[in-house]
């Protein structure tokens, strides 16, 4: 038997397979995750410059209001409201709920709006009328 | 044929009752974490306006402190659990591997310790 050379598994990821929305919000979801846990530790750290000396928290709030803080702050609320929105997805379907194909697809689409919806909420709320 | 007593194969191999332990823990502090990110949500929100001092004072707050310590317990236990996952999925060179999830387990732990810290000497210490 000759072995044929054929595209394995996270190769078929781009021209062999098109993306579906339960792949992309899944994959989506574990990136998230892996962002938000690095804003565990910045939300630990703040905690810390808040108990420190006054002028150390200064600086924090300061870097949070400039450009990039706002960035950060925006991507770590979106990365918090779609890793919320889908875990509850995800809890679900840990019961038994929401499995079938169009369920999913359904819920999986008003996840994405609401947190595009709720980040946008969170924008205008922490940074309304400022540019 | 295997001279192992069939109950030292099953501990450590998963069949134990151990191995739904992760996946019980991950939904556990899922499930935590709904009602405790609202609320997160919420008293952040509050916190837009507030100088450090106000800061101080909504995380000195009795019920903020106890819920914020609830807060980082679950998160970085979650965020231990998921990045587990993630290591054991993506992660295939042995060493690096265990290297990474040991730091991740240090980072956590620590992280958590940090926050709980904090806290605590802002509500007690003021």
């Amino acid at each position: 038997m000759t072995k044929r050379a054929r595209p394995l598994s996270p190769f078929m990821i781009g021209p062999y397979y098109r993306p579906q929305l339960t792949s992309v919000l899944s994959i989506t979801h574990r990136l998230s995750g892996v962002f938000l846990s690095l804003g565990a530790l910045g939300f630990a750290a703040w905690l810390v410059c808040v108990a420190g000396p006054a002028d150390e928290h200064g600086s924090v709030v300061a870097w949070l209001g400039s450009v990039p803080g706002r960035i950060a702050l925006l991507s770590w609320a979106a990365a918090f409201y779609y890793h919320l929105l889908n875990g509850i997805r995800h809890l679900g379907w840990d019961m038994g709920w929401g499995l079938d194909l169009k369920t999913t697809y359904a819920t999986g689409w008003i996840t994405v709006a609401a947190a595009i919806a709720l980040t946008a909420a969170t924008a205008w709320l922490a940074f309304g009328g400022a540019p | 044929m295997s001279l192992r007593h069939p109950l030292a194969r099953v501990h450590g191999l998963g069949s134990a009752k151990e191995g739904v332990s992760h996946w019980w823990a991950q939904r556990l502090t899922a499930i935590a974490l709904v009602p405790l990110s609202v609320w997160f949500l919420v008293w952040l929100f509050g916190l837009i306006s507030a100088g450090p001092d106000g800061a101080r004072a909504a995380i000195a707050q009795p019920v903020s402190a106890v819920l914020l310590i609830a807060f980082l317990v679950a998160i970085f236990w979650h965020a231990q659990l998921g990045m587990q996952v993630v290591v054991e999925d993506y992660v295939h060179t042995r060493w690096l591997e265990i290297t990474l999830q040991i730091a991740f387990k240090f980072l956590a732990f620590l992280g958590a310790l940090a926050g709980i810290v904090a806290v605590l000497r802002i509500a007690i210490a003021g």
